[in-house]
């Protein structure tokens, strides 16, 4: 069973300027008596108190102003950060996308950046080289994937990393808001592709700035501010409070069906 | 702000479960398990290095050939040793310190290289290491290309009883190697020992040298140093008298130790036992140590990077 459970969990980060980093401190620090070391050198707290429970079939938006703490939590809940205090516990594969520049090497080849990413994420060669085909096909790369990554636009690296993590069937996918870049008629075809995965697998999180982007691949949303979870809740309702407007308000019949936002009547029926 | 679903919310474990053996363990297991990754990772490492020159990674095998020749012959002439034993003696010492000091150096600066994908892709620590540690391996496996022919070509001077110099010291003993043979098996597992060695260098050193970040600094300092301190370039049967004086001093650098468990069998020299014994100890201690490195800051290491 896909599941992430967070319980109380902080995330600081200590900030080590380059003297309360060396030794030098740490060693004369303790020669001369009391005052410790470690209590000199600043905190962030990225994360506070943060208490969550995903299950199977979330999709979750992540909303909040930069540095509330969206892509730490996202980073926590793919278990790159264990918490420093509380616990988590992640059960199943994870896929996140986050730095696009990160974990794929600009001097090789599409191709073999799809190959790493792939091991990355659990899979083996024989795997990745039989999906090769068909990550080329969904990012419309065609020959481009025999070029040095550094010869790639930010939206071509946005396509292949979608590629890869929507081929290889993860149970949990974290993406950040990097993939923005892509232009709208792939994100058609990527929505599609997404809402499928997470249908088949499990549960997605999704840190973004664009209602849009929010609207066509979530169902519920977590507010975070100052490191906190300051609202969850349907992704209207949390859009609503967060924006002080309803995004959902003024569109048409037709586009809230496909978002699945239509007003339910009592008797079950949509309007 | 309203909970999920709590249904079928698991308990909370009572204590954080970061710290523990299990995540220890099970982090070298992942990353053994990942094989085909940092099999990968670390040939893509060598290729990187070579890209776009014509010879590619040939460059190492030639690199280690001109050094090994161009000592071997200096310091011969100069020091009056035999070159026809001294040149294969100096060979292969390089040959193995490279590998040694590879793992060393690279070890320290294991996690802090890889801080990018530390920060970005869940994976197992011991991933890492065990990059560091193919890639010298890699190395090191390019590099015996020169072992085999220098082997080839000094076959005749090496395969029977052999000493490394021509001059007769009075009253210093003179030390006779049996020449190449079965001993030569005892390569395998003296370079499995200096392998593992690397290993725990890496996560203990690693870990250490991520939190602060001159330790990489002085440890490379003493390594410089121990270089002049182990006998690579010279050797203990040329010192004539004081080698009795010098085999003592040499017994507390490590990296004698271990050079020697891979150098020796190699050479169809003599095995010094108590090299063997000294970095099964080390070995052993070491992953102790790593191990319990891994237990406490395993989960800092991606705070600290």
């Amino acid at each position: 069973m896909v599941s992430i459970d967070v319980w109380n969990a902080s995330v600081d980060f200590p900030i080590f300027d380059a003297k309360s980093r060396s030794m030098k401190k740490a060693v004369l620090g303790k020669a001369g008596g009391k005052i410790g070391t470690e209590s000199r050198v600043p905190i962030i707290e990225a994360l506070r108190d943060i208490t969550l429970s995903l299950q199977h079939g979330d999709r979750v938006g992540l909303v909040g102003h930069n540095g509330a703490g969206k892509s730490t939590l996202l980073r926590l809940l793919a278990g790159i950060y264990e918490p420093t205090r509380g616990s988590s516990r992640i059960n199943g594969r994870v896929a996140p996308v986050f730095d696009l520049g990160v974990g794929m090497d600009p001097e090789i080849s599409g191709y073999e950046n799809i190959i790493i990413r792939g091991l990355f994420l659990g899979m083996t060669r024989k795997q990745m080289e039989k999906r090769v085909e068909d990550i080329a096909e969904f990012s419309e790369l065609g020959n481009y994937l025999s070029m040095p990554l550094r010869t790639y636009s930010t939206g071509m690296r946005v396509r292949l990393a979608l590629g890869v993590v929507t081929s290889i069937d993860p149970e949990i996918l974290l993406l950040d808001e990097g993939i923005g870049a892509v232009d709208a008629a792939f994100l058609d075809k990527a929505r599609t592709r997404l809402n499928d995965l997470v249908k088949r697998s499990g549960l997605l999180v999704f840190a973004s700035h664009s209602d849009e982007f929010l609207m066509e691949l979530c169902n519920s949303a977590i507010w975070m501010d100052h490191g906190q979870m300051k609202m969850r809740g349907s992704l209207r309702e949390v859009l609503t409070e967060y924006k002080g407007r309803d995004p959902f308000e003024g569109m048409s019949h037709e586009q809230l069906e496909r978002l699945g936002q239509l007003p339910v009547l009592p008797n079950g029926d949509p309007a | 702000m309203h909970p999920s679903s709590t249904i079928d919310r698991p308990v909370e474990p009572i204590a954080s479960s970061s710290r523990t053996w299990a995540r220890a363990f099970g982090d070298i297991r992942d990353g053994l398990n990942a094989r085909q990754l940092w099999a990968h990772l670390g040939w893509q490492d060598i290729k990187q290095r070579y890209r776009r020159s014509v010879l590619g990674p040939l460059w190492i095998t030639i690199g280690m050939g001109v050094t090994a020749l161009g000592i071997g012959l200096l310091y011969g002439l100069l020091f009056g040793n035999n070159p026809a034993t001294f040149l294969p003696y100096v060979t292969v010492g390089f040959i193995v310190w490279n590998f040694v000091h590879g793992c060393l150096i690279e070890g320290l600066d294991t996690f802090i290289a890889n801080e990018g994908l530390i920060k970005h892709l869940p994976a197992p620590l011991s991933v890492y290491v065990l990059r560091t540690v193919w890639r010298q391996t890699l190395m090191f496996l390019h590099n015996m290309v020169i072992y085999v022919i220098v082997a080839g070509v000094f076959f005749v001077s090496i395969s029977h009883a052999y000493t490394l110099t021509d001059k007769i010291t009075p009253g210093a003993t003179v030390t006779v190697h049996p020449g190449l043979g079965w001993s030569m098996l005892l390569a395998i597992p003296g370079f499995l020992l200096i392998a593992l060695n690397g290993a725990w260098v890496a996560l203990l050193l690693g870990i250490i040298s991520t939190r602060y970040r001159d330790i990489p600094q002085v440890i490379n300092a003493i390594i410089q140093l121990l270089f002049y301190g182990t006998p690579i370039v010279w050797s203990l049967d040329t010192l004539g008298t004081h080698a009795d004086t010098a085999a003592l001093v040499l017994q507390f650098n490590p990296l004698f130790h271990l050079v020697e468990v891979l150098r020796a069998p190699l050479l169809g020299q003599q095995i010094v036992w108590q090299s063997w014994v000294v970095v099964l100890g080390m070995t052993v201690v070491g992953w102790v140590l790593a191990m319990f490195a891994m237990k406490n800051y395993r989960a800092r290491v991606s705070y600290w990077v």
